[in-house]
């Protein structure tokens, strides 16, 4: 096959990618797009097996890896609970980054395999370049992708670590990464330490850039990974010289990009500020407004199944507390019997609502509640004036007032859900601690607020069951 | 004037695949950011190819060893990853589900 037909072929596979997420722009299409996707993939898979020479061998080890990893990976998506989402995609990050470092590293040792050699055996300067950038960034995405699995699967605390001349000494590693890259190309490639040294600075990097980022601020710290794994693939299309590989990793990079921007845009924080770090350290103090001592209406299973029975319209609004609690099921059932009461269900959700862009969405799809039920924040915020209740179920920040009326709060300016302006809000949460951002909510202490403390799922669970 | 050289036209392709991403990626819905993520994951897998060269060439002298070694392992890793990036995107969407048409028509709205 010639090289020409080649890289008509991989244009093809970049044009499937595209049509892939394309589809996702709605649910109906979505499923269609994603067999597209997987059909750019085997295009770009055949395409390259088809232009190399493969020996005996070569078939054997390829087989043998396919199998093993791909074995792994449709286990792992099998058995995945929803829940676990976050930590899923982290972790897979990791790999893209841990992929993009390996390839980047055959292609400095093996140039001619990748039909990418100078003349003189050895790789071009721009080359170089390109490498030593995807290498970086694949380090970064690896290594910050595997502090963001851990905080999100609970193996590290996700509160933000911070030290004194931190930011300095992310600068200094990211100008001493510049210049073994100036090493690297001045070299043509035979300084193969200055690579590794690269590496090893983007590793430490990664973690560094990570850890002062806070628990509640996982859904930007996910997206970013997200991009980041993008543009590690894309730099090595560049080495590569690959349209595949360029167009995909302009896609992912850009996809990330709007995703980290749209969940900034959901905290009202700049993207800056997040990644500065250590929110949620010292907004604890700003919670201690002696609001403390002040009286809650506390409420029991009876009374919540009462007043929703009874009611016109309510609007569930699931949160992190929900998906810890694994509530979802327990939810839509009790959505499913008060319809049948008659009562108007629908679910808000706020942009930042999970730990990750969309998180409630798949898991209130999981217990399958349709999806035309479920509103955006700008869709829905209106509606709160006409319920009856807002049954809010494992979220907190995301309905605080102060967000609107308290210049003073830290979170003052994030768009949040007005369920205040329900006749009744309901909160389910295990205690009366302060959410994630440790901000108080003023909320809990009016007269038409229910306070509802419990384990979310046994709390939904006993309404159900004081509903028949 | 000299022929353009061909890292220019790549990267115009790049440039025009952000824009293309830009415009693609806001059209997608809010409901449908997770299995977003998990299928730009997927698909960037595609870096795949890079290893499967490296994994194929042949294995003469110790640094072509070395980088066919990287390459076995990176094509078990991206496979992990095409693999279960898109199975599970699969099973998400799977679940998106409209409202059922009421069984009983004319349910008080």
């Amino acid at each position: 096959m010639s090289a020409d037909f080649a890289a008509l072929l991989y244009l093809v596979s970049g044009i499937l990618f595209i049509m892939a997420l394309r589809g996702l722009s709605s649910p109906e299409t979505s499923r269609q797009g994603n067999y597209l996707g997987m059909a750019g993939m085997a295009v770009a898979v055949g395409t390259t097996l088809w232009v190399v020479e493969l020996n005996g061998l070569a078939i054997l080890l390829i087989l043998g890896a396919v199998i093993v990893g791909g074995g792994i990976g449709a286990v792992i998506a099998r058995r995945i609970a929803m829940t676990d989402m976050p930590q899923l995609v982290a972790g897979f990050h990791s790999l893209v980054g841990l992929t993009a470092v390996l390839v980047a590293a055959a292609a400095l040792y093996e140039p001619k395999a990748f039909g990418i050699s100078a003349p003189d055996g050895g790789l071009k300067a721009l080359s170089l370049v390109e490498l030593a950038i995807g290498v970086a960034i694949g380090a970064i995405t690896f290594s910050g992708s595997v502090v963001a699995f851990m905080k999100l699967q609970g193996l590290m605390s996700g509160a933000p670590i911070v030290f004194k001349g931190q930011h300095w000494l992310n600068l200094g590693l990211g100008v001493a990464a510049a210049v073994f890259i100036v090493f690297l190309t001045a070299s043509g490639g035979d300084n193969k330490t200055a690579f590794w040294i690269i590496t090893v600075i983007a590793l430490v990097l990664g973690v560094l850039l990570i850890i002062p980022i806070g628990g509640a601020d996982m859904p930007v710290v996910v997206s970013m990974l997200n991009s980041y794994s993008g543009w590690a693939a894309a730099a090595l299309g560049f080495t590569l010289e690959n349209t595949a590989l360029l167009i995909t990793g302009a896609l992912v990079g850009s996809s990330g990009a709007i995703l980290s921007y749209i969940m900034c845009k959901g905290m009202n924080r700049s993207f800056i500020s997040v990644i500065l770090g250590g929110f949620g350290a010292d907004a604890a103090s700003a919670g201690a407004h002696g609001q403390v001592d002040r009286a809650v209406k506390l409420g029991s299973a009876e009374d919540a199944a009462f007043i929703m029975k009874n009611a016109g319209k309510v609007i569930i609004v699931p949160g992190y507390g929900m998906a810890v609690a694994q509530a979802q099921h327990a939810l839509k059932e009790m959505a499913d019997t008060l319809k049948a009461e008659g009562v108007d269900i629908s679910y808000a959700i706020h942009p930042v609502a999970g730990r990750m862009p969309g998180h409630m969405n798949v898991l209130l799809a999981e217990a399958q509640a349709p999806y035309d039920e479920v509103f955006e924040l700008e869709d829905i915020n209106a509606e709160f004036a006409t319920a009856d209740v807002a049954f809010v179920i494992g979220a907190n920040d995301v309905t605080n007032p102060a967000a609107e009326d308290d210049p003073t709060s830290p979170i003052y300016g994030m768009p949040v859900l007005q369920v205040w302006k329900a006749r009744t809000v309901m909160f389910v949460k295990r205690s009366m601690g302060s959410g994630y951002a440790g901000i108080e909510n003023p909320l809990f202490f009016r007269d038409n607020t229910l306070m509802l403390l419990g384990d979310a799922k046994k709390m939904t669970e006993s309404i159900v069951k004081s509903l028949d | 004037m000299d022929a353009v050289d061909p890292n220019v036209f790549r990267l115009a392709i790049f440039v025009l695949a952000v824009f293309v991403g830009y415009y693609v990626v806001w059209s997608v819905t809010p409901a449908l950011h997770t299995p977003l993520m998990s299928v730009t994951n997927a698909i960037s897998s595609v870096i795949i190819v890079g290893a499967l060269i490296a994994a194929a060439a042949a294995a003469a002298g110790e640094g072509a060893q070395f980088a066919k070694g990287l390459g076995v392992l990176g094509v078990l890793l991206a496979s992990i990853n095409i693999f279960g990036g898109f199975l599970v995107t699969q099973r998400m969407l799977a679940m998106y589900k409209k409202k059922e048409r009421p069984a009983k028509p004319g349910r008080p709205d």
